[in-house]
């Protein structure tokens, strides 16, 4: 199996991400609060990216902050893929008012913009890691959920499902052993897209003082707490910026080419 | 000696696959055919799929599907083809070359009404002015008769039947006055009696306009009807090339032989019993409370005894497997099984229910999960009706494999990676792991060549006898009904139009629907076509 060029470059940036994100704090140099010098000093061998508008060393707080920003956004894709495809599948499989009442709930959530929602929400309760996730997961899952309903209602009506049906099957067979394994292939794909909106909404919405609050702080945090130092000409804001661009990149390319690689395989091993 | 017309010279074709994970490779679809196709002479091509008709048929207007490679030489007329460019093969196709494809409906563009599409071509390549190509098209919808010959022209494609589509194609493909036609299966997508209308439709269009045509099909019994010779193809290479009368009469080649003496299956019918396993007592069904598919059906199955249903596309026959099944309760009627009345609906049905009715599909390819190997497939069953597990289960399947003619090194593949015919056997395997008292076959070898199908209707004959099982055989395919069936059951438009015996179905006197559906099945004997035409009592529908 050959693995195109872009792919690679996307498999060893996110890898090289994720294991970042595992082992923060054995590589970070120092603490994720610790102020360790004087405001926005320039890079040097004792900070190898300089320090922010407080002084901590930024090299440790991108490391840490991108750790928040992985584990926020994983946590978050992996609820919203959970609830939505189950809920899709079972809509799907169904039918009849059910889905009626499931698909017409949806699209009222999908009809108020995410982000205002998200931030309404976010404004009245208390803001930690676990609110996010579940404010950022429910909303993602209403995109997962039309997918996979849609996916599954295409799967529901072939010739095996209804052998299975006659056959007598309950309804868990028939989500997770007959459409779930037919339907991988769309969902691996759109699992990809999915975090890389979850890793910008969660920025979007630290960067907005709503996400992740002080003195801990993923990449949309950084990038706001450094934002004045870009009118003196000092480019802190700019590396979890970048930081941020790079990731959603490199997954999106694992995500084409696991796109690619499924449809090519399709009715074949799966792989 | 007649002048000849298209010469085709050691032709080879080429194309690049992409198995799933291997690497790409070339395989040969048709290897060093040669054939010369006399002016005013109609060549049958004859082979079952994977044969390479349909891709010789193109080549001789230099055409290749997808990203395949032509390398040989194609006269046509005397100029060598395959190697003039897109400029000289634009004047030629649709001018002295056209092509009637299988399916019409999907041909025809659904937007333009049929006489705008089927004068394009003599109009592109000015071989009429607009009154002229028209005038011509209206004599040809007559000589085929279409009804409304004058305004049939000015209908969409939706507006006509399927058999009219295919003749209204046929009227395209004569407009700008060929020298050659390729027909790609014009015929098989449609009705028995449907097919017969078409066919001698394109038997009179050769006749009177004195075209060429290589007549490309898989039906031997139907090229027979229309071709001056045959030339029979196997995996891409020339099997054996005769006049039809003596391909039909007497086949040199085993392969051929074969495909002669397809569906020469001996059943004979067996006595009724006493107590019919299945009882179907006035059915009436219909899909939303508004179109009644079904109406007042009563048949019944004996043990280990075959029904054939019978009927052409829109008679109900597949509803009624859906109603016996439970998936679409009927509104009036009873089934009854084994003496017990079974519930209307699916949902009330008891697993026991469930398992002593069995279904096989058409089509074996969506019938089986393709994320699921054989052994999941088959050993599902075993599990979930009679518990069976592990090294158990994995034996029971052995041994069903075994029943299907097919062995333990099939237990890993998935359904992508058998051949039709084996996906089919799997199906069966898999409705035998049930052990029930009845299979629905619905037209389980109308997606299969002549000759697996012919294998699986003798496999479905033995397992007959040695599991004594009854199968409701669903198919319009009267030739399968002949070889298998112990009782007929009719259908026309949701009706019973009859019901009995194999023997006092089949002998006459016939009702006039039962007669044109029995006369319309292609016989394998020249001159059969128009004997047909002038006994017949009744139009077909599709008409």
């Amino acid at each position: 199996m050959r693995i195109p060029i872009s792919a690679l470059i996307g498999l060893v940036l996110t890898a090289g991400f994720f294991l970042m994100a595992i082992f923060a704090p054995l590589i970070a140099p120092y603490e994720m609060a610790e102020v360790v010098g004087d405001v926005w000093e320039p890079r040097s061998a004792e900070h190898l990216l300089g320090t922010d508008n407080i002084g901590r060393d930024l090299l440790s707080r991108m490391i840490y902050g991108g750790r928040t920003t992985i584990i926020i956004a994983t946590a978050a894709t992996i609820l919203s893929f959970t609830l939505g495809s189950f809920l899709g599948f079972t809509a799907a499989v169904i039918g009849g008012w059910i889905d009626q009442l499931m698909s017409r709930f949806v699209d009222l959530l999908m009809s108020i913009p995410t982000l205002i929602f998200a931030l309404v929400v976010l404004s009245v309760m208390p803001v930690n890691t676990t609110m996010l996730i579940l404010v950022m997961g429910v909303l993602d899952a209403t995109r997962v959920y039309r997918l996979s309903r849609a996916v599954a209602v295409d799967i529901n009506v072939q010739d095996f499902v209804e052998a299975a049906k006659l056959r007598g099957e309950k309804r868990g067979w028939i989500i997770f052993r007959e459409i779930l394994p037919n339907a991988l292939s769309p969902l691996v794909a759109e699992l990809g897209l999915r975090f890389i909106f979850a890793v910008l909404f969660l920025s979007t919405l630290s960067f907005l003082g709503l996400g992740v609050q002080p003195p801990d702080s993923d990449w949309g945090g950084m990038v706001k707490e450094n934002k004045e130092g870009i009118v003196f000409g000092i480019g802190a804001a700019l590396v979890p910026a970048a930081a941020i661009a790079a990731l959603a990149i490199s997954v999106n390319l694992v995500a084409d080419w696991v796109l690619n690689r499924t449809s090519d395989l399709k009715g074949g091993r799966g792989g | 000696m007649a002048e000849t017309l298209l010469d085709i010279r050691n032709l080879h074709i080429e194309a690049t696959v992409y198995p799933a994970g291997e690497p790409a490779k070339d395989i040969v679809i048709v290897d060093d055919v040669s054939l010369i196709l006399e002016k005013g002479k109609v060549l049958g091509l004859i082979g079952e799929s994977g044969a390479g008709k349909s891709t010789i048929g193109l080549s001789s207007m230099a055409y290749g599907r997808g990203s395949i490679r032509l390398s040989g030489e194609v006269f046509l007329n005397g100029r060598e083809i395959l190697s003039s460019g897109s400029r000289g093969l634009r004047k030629l196709r649709g001018k002295e070359v056209t092509y009637v494809s299988q399916s019409a409906a999907a041909s025809f563009n659904p937007a333009k009404r049929l006489m705008e599409q089927i004068v394009e071509a003599a109009l592109e390549h000015g071989v009429a002015s607009k009154a002229e190509a028209e005038k011509r098209a209206v004599q040809l919808f007559r000589e085929l008769s279409l009804p409304n010959p004058e305004t049939i022209g000015n209908r969409y494609p939706h507006q006509v039947s399927g058999g009219q589509l295919q003749r209204a194609m046929t009227v395209m493909a004569l407009v700008p006055e060929p020298d050659l036609i390729v027909f790609d299966e014009p015929t098989t997508a449609l009705d028995v009696t449907t097919q017969i209308d078409v066919l001698a439709a394109i038997k009179k269009a050769i006749q009177k306009t004195g075209v060429a045509a290589l007549y490309i099909t898989h039906d031997l019994a139907v090229v027979a009807q229309v071709s001056d010779e045959i030339m029979v193809l196997r995996n891409g290479a020339k099997v054996e090339r005769n006049t039809a009368e003596n391909i039909i009469n007497s086949p040199q080649e085993d392969y051929t032989k074969a495909l002669v003496s397809v569906r020469s299956i001996d059943h004979k019918e067996k006595k009724p019993s006493k107590n019919p396993v299945l009882v179907a007592r006035g059915i009436s069904a219909a899909y939303g409370n508004k179109v009644q598919v079904l109406k007042n059906i009563s048949v019944e199955v004996h043990p280990g005894q075959t029904l054939a249903v019978v009927g052409e596309s829109g008679s109900g026959k597949s509803t009624l497997a859906r109603v016996l099944t439970g998936l679409l309760p009927p509104f009036e009627g009873t089934v009854t099984f084994a003496g017990r009345t079974l519930s209307r609906a699916l949902p009330q049905r008891t697993k026991e229910d469930l398992r002593q009715i069995q279904m096989i599909y058409q089509m074996a390819d969506t019938a089986m999960n393709p994320r699921q190997t054989v052994e999941t497939i088959i050993g599902r069953p075993l599990g979930f009706y009679f518990g069976l597990q592990g090294k158990k289960r994995r034996e029971r399947v052995l041994e069903l494999l075994d029943e299907i003619e097919m062995g333990e090194g099939f237990l890993d593949r998935y359904p992508a990676e058998l051949s039709g015919g084996q996906k089919q056997r799997v199906c069966i395997a898999r409705a035998l792991a049930a052990k029930p008292k009845l299979i629905i076959c619905d037209e389980v070898t109308s997606a299969l060549d002549p000759l697996v199908a012919d294998g699986i209707l003798k496999l479905l004959l033995r397992l007959q006898r040695s599991e004594d099982v009854a199968y409701l055989f669903i198919t319009h395919d009267l030739a399968t009904v002949k070889a298998i069936a112990d009782s007929i059951a009719v259908m026309y438009q949701g009706s019973l139009v009859r019901y009995g015996s194999k023997s006092d179905v089949l002998a006459p006197p016939f009702d006039d629907y039962t007669d044109l559906l029995l006369s319309s099945v292609p016989e394998m004997r020249i001159g059969w076509l128009e004997e047909v035409l002038q006994n017949r009592k009744m139009e077909s529908a599709g008409n």
